[in-house]
């Protein structure tokens, strides 16, 4: 150190002293991307400005190595419903003349690994905030888990604070927890998933758009004081000064407040309907820096702060904390003049801290003063939209081959029929297929009282306008599916979605998706990257369906080993009656059960493989895209009384959740081969009951979809003739005891 | 043996903000701040020694605070 910092670095002082040595490395620059700071500006940027690029320029928000890959869903078909897609906080679908649905899902792995309940907690707030700033209403979340071995002591830390902070959040906040999922496997050792996703309804005309427009309009803050919440979240590290700093500087954990949230959410619901707001944009991962820049940068005009107007937590915090604090419950309005009077007044009924901190300009610039210095004073685009863009290299495991060729369709299978019913005691108990209740329990899932599906059934459904009008929707994913083939591993992924989507009768429509995966300077992850992403903008296509909004989450590693690569996928489907939507479980005695679609001897990646032998290899089952829509329309228009898609676990798991679901027995006679009829993973298919099977029949004739009348439900056991019966009791003890026992 | 746990400063207290928001409708006037923590009384078996200062120290760090989020302080009592 040869001389001090100035106190405060403003622009004068970055003319004045350009040869300053700046702590971009620590900042996670690198020194290319320093370089074309330098040239952006004509000079060294200042340390706001250097904070503001670091923070604009990561992963998380310009998307550098994935940007080149995503385009491949800016170019599918839009569809003649999609009213805003991928670049707004999340999709717009419309659902009716009068009404559209806004849904999308994120990731808040890292933030959770570290403090499991409030990382989860505020992943659920800021999903929520994005769904709020596109001028819905928040009605209804869901939530995608995944955690390491159920042995290993982070998952014994992790799943109880993560759950809790899920439903403490959501329950507060008041919104229904529909559905979603929980997996467990070492990939995930030290690097948990936790993807959060959340529905809104909005009238079609209160759309909103994140823009600064209208030279002299005002820029208002509101929602919680800033503090240092989560600084360096989004960069590395918050500062060079960090070592001297002391104590007060270390990057803090964000703590969510649901009740701020639920006024906040309130007010700007108050502001919409009023006609007050003119731009929008939520705080989050990066805080009030993304918040001007992108809002500046979309209208095309200028922006001038005054820095020092923000409300804060602590007096002591410097101009770079307050624009890179990650502080949540924090919004953004671009608000005409006339109007400023009104939203203050109406903030403060709502309780909600509301400050005028800066006016749209002409300039062309996004300019920030502190206490009357500046200290920001750059071209909004640069930061929002110039940031750079990398077609990293890509690389095909050599590995994959001899993974591939060590195929689970070779292992040993039981023998006996003794040996098979205790193989699906075993797989039905399984942490990945058993009852999930210990968890969903502790979310309220009727809240709101428009949910008419909910955990355990396939999708979520919710009545969106008091009437028979619904929307469906379900999230899945599966990371051995990928790790053995990211692009199928993808596309099957989106295939349970749609399907489960489906089986309640709704029409798919649309896809989010949150992109789990190592590090993009591995190579091999980013071929692993690249192909999750052509698969499922292939899927897309063949089952015409645009992606509206997603995330991507690089770095979910543990030392140098990437977690399986791990491709979430939201779908959302319109019902068009939700009074007759199809329910998971058998319904009545004597209706007849059938199976659809076509299993294969695909064991590979399955729970079996992985219960009975430890074994994860071989190539995961195929995705058929024309028998899954064939499928879809069959599940659509067939009289059916249940219908249960078939997923992890297969035909096992299937069968003992339809029993289960109403305490309802069935007879089933799986002729050639029970092994692989009961553990095969192949997808496009659903087990229904019907009170008319030939009319079942005939739609998949008509549908060209395979059939199979396999039984009859009824009784008090699971009985596959010829082989082995297990009594509902001792079943019911196997699926739902698994979460209690380890978890407690 | 008294520990007292309390959020980090830098850290977001939801409830001490309720509390001071709640302070005006009872007409209480000039508190500008209220953070709130949790106070842990233990006796101890025996001598209060270093040995055991150190068991209820790991005790404070590892149950009683999450370091993440919180500090704690120890001080003996009566």
């Amino acid at each position: 150190m040869t001389v001090a910092p100035p106190t405060v670095d403003t622009v004068a002082n970055a003319v004045d002293d350009p040869d300053l040595e700046q702590p971009y490395a620590e900042l996670g620059l690198a020194p290319d991307e320093y370089a074309r700071i330098r040239e952006a500006l004509g000079r060294r940027p200042t340390e706001c400005e250097l904070s503001m690029y670091s923070i604009m320029w990561s992963e998380h928000c310009s998307y550098k190595s994935s940007r080149v890959h995503l385009r491949q869903f800016g170019d599918l078909p839009k569809g003649d419903r999609m009213l805003a897609g991928i670049g707004e906080n999340a999709g717009v679908v419309a659902v009716s003349d009068t009404l559209a649905v806004t849904f999308k899902a994120e990731s808040h792995n890292h933030p959770s690994y570290v403090e499991p309940y409030q990382g989860a907690a505020t992943g659920v707030g800021g999903i929520v905030r994005d769904i709020l700033a596109m001028g819905a209403r928040p009605v209804a979340v869901m939530d995608s888990l995944r955690f390491g071995d159920v042995d290993h002591p982070d998952t014994r830390r992790l799943v109880p604070g993560v759950v809790a902070g899920v439903g403490g959040y959501g329950n507060c906040l008041g919104l229904p927890n529909v559905g979603g999922e929980i997996a467990f496997d070492p990939s995930y050792n030290g690097n948990p998933l936790v993807n959060a996703l959340c529905l809104g309804v909005l009238p079609r005309e209160r759309l909103q758009t994140a823009k600064a427009s209208g030279v002299g309009n005002q820029v208002i803050l509101y929602g919680a004081r800033t503090g240092r919440d989560g600084i360096g979240g989004v960069s590395v590290l918050a500062s060079a000064t960090f070592s001297d700093g002391g104590p007060a500087k270390r990057p803090a954990v964000q703590v969510g407040d649901p009740f701020q949230e639920k006024i906040v959410t309130e007010a700007t619901l108050e502001m919409y309907d009023r006609g007050l707001v003119v731009g929008i944009q939520d705080l989050g991962g990066a805080g009030f820096t993304c918040a001007i820049s992108e809002t500046a940068a979309a209208g095309g005009l200028g922006m001038h702060v005054t820095l020092d107007a923000v409300p804060l937590r602590e007096a002591s915090m410097e101009p770079w904390e307050v624009l890179s604090s990650e502080s949540q419950e924090r919004m953004l309005a671009i608000v005409a003049p006339e109007s400023v009077e009104e939203v203050l007044a109406l903030c403060h009924r709502w309780g909600v801290i509301a400050t005028v901190v800066g006016e749209v300009t002409g300039s062309g610039r996004l300019e920030v003063d502190w206490h009357g210095e500046r200290v920001v004073d750059v071209v909004p685009a640069t930061l929002a939209e110039d940031g750079p863009v990398y077609d990293r290299p890509l690389a095909r495991p050599a590995s994959l081959d001899a993974l591939q060729a060590d195929r689970a369709e070779d292992l040993p299978r039981p023998t006996s029929s003794a040996a098979l019913r205790a193989e699906l005691l075993r797989v039905v108990a399984s942490p990945n297929v058993c009852d999930p209740s210990w968890v969903t329990d502790q979310y309220d899932r009727y809240v709101l009282r428009d949910t008419v599906l909910a955990q355990p059934e396939d999708a979520g459904l919710l009545r969106i306008d008091g009437g028979p009008l619904g929307v469906a929707l379900a999230l899945d994913g599966n990371g051995r599916y990928a790790a053995l083939d990211p692009y199928v591993g993808a596309q099957l992924a989106l295939a349970e979605a749609a399907r489960n989507v489906a089986v309640t009768g709704a029409e798919p429509v649309a896809v989010t998706d949150c992109l789990n995966v190592g590090s993009p300077e591995d190579p091999g992850v980013m071929w692993q990257f690249a192909e999750i992403v052509r698969g499922i903008a292939d899927g897309c296509r063949a089952l015409e369906v645009p992606v509206t909004g997603g995330n991507v989450s690089f770095y979910n590693q543990t030392g140098d080993v990437p977690i399986n690569p791990t491709p979430v996928v939201g779908v959302l489907g319109i019902h068009s009656d939700v009074t007759a939507r199809t329910p998971m479980g058998f319904a009545r005695a004597g209706d007849a059960v059938l199976l659809l679609g076509t299993t294969r001897e695909e064991l590979s990646g399955s729970e079996w493989a992985w219960v009975a032998h430890r074994h994860l290899g071989g190539l995961p089952p195929a995705v058929d895209w024309a028998a899954e829509r064939a499928l879809h329309a069959v599940l659509a228009q067939a009289p059916l009384a249940s219908a249960h898609d078939l997923s992890t676990g297969g035909l096992a798991s299937a069968l003992t959740e339809a029993c289960l679901r109403n305490g309802l027995g069935a007879t089933v006679t799986l002729d050639d081969g029970t092994f692989v009829a009961l553990f095969s993973e192949s997808a496009g298919r659903a087990l229904v009951s019907t009170p008319s099977p030939e009319a079942v029949e005939d739609a998949c004739a008509a549908a060209g979809l395979a059939c199979l009348r396999i039984g009859e439900v009824g009784g008090t056991a699971l009985v596959v003739a010829g082989a082995f019966e297990i009594g509902l009791t001792e079943l019911a003890a196997a699926h739902t005891g698994t979460l209690p026992a380890l978890f407690g | 043996m008294v520990v007292d746990v309390m959020l980090k400063p830098e850290i977001l207290d939801p409830q001490g903000q309720a509390i001071l928001g709640a302070l005006p409708s009872l007409g209480v006037s000039g508190i500008a701040a209220v953070r709130q923590g949790k106070h842990f009384e233990i006796d101890v078996d025996g001598e209060m020694d270093e040995d055991a200062l150190g068991r209820i120290r790991d005790l404070a760090g590892t149950l009683l605070a999450n370091p993440v989020i919180e500090d704690f302080a120890l001080r003996v009592e009566g």
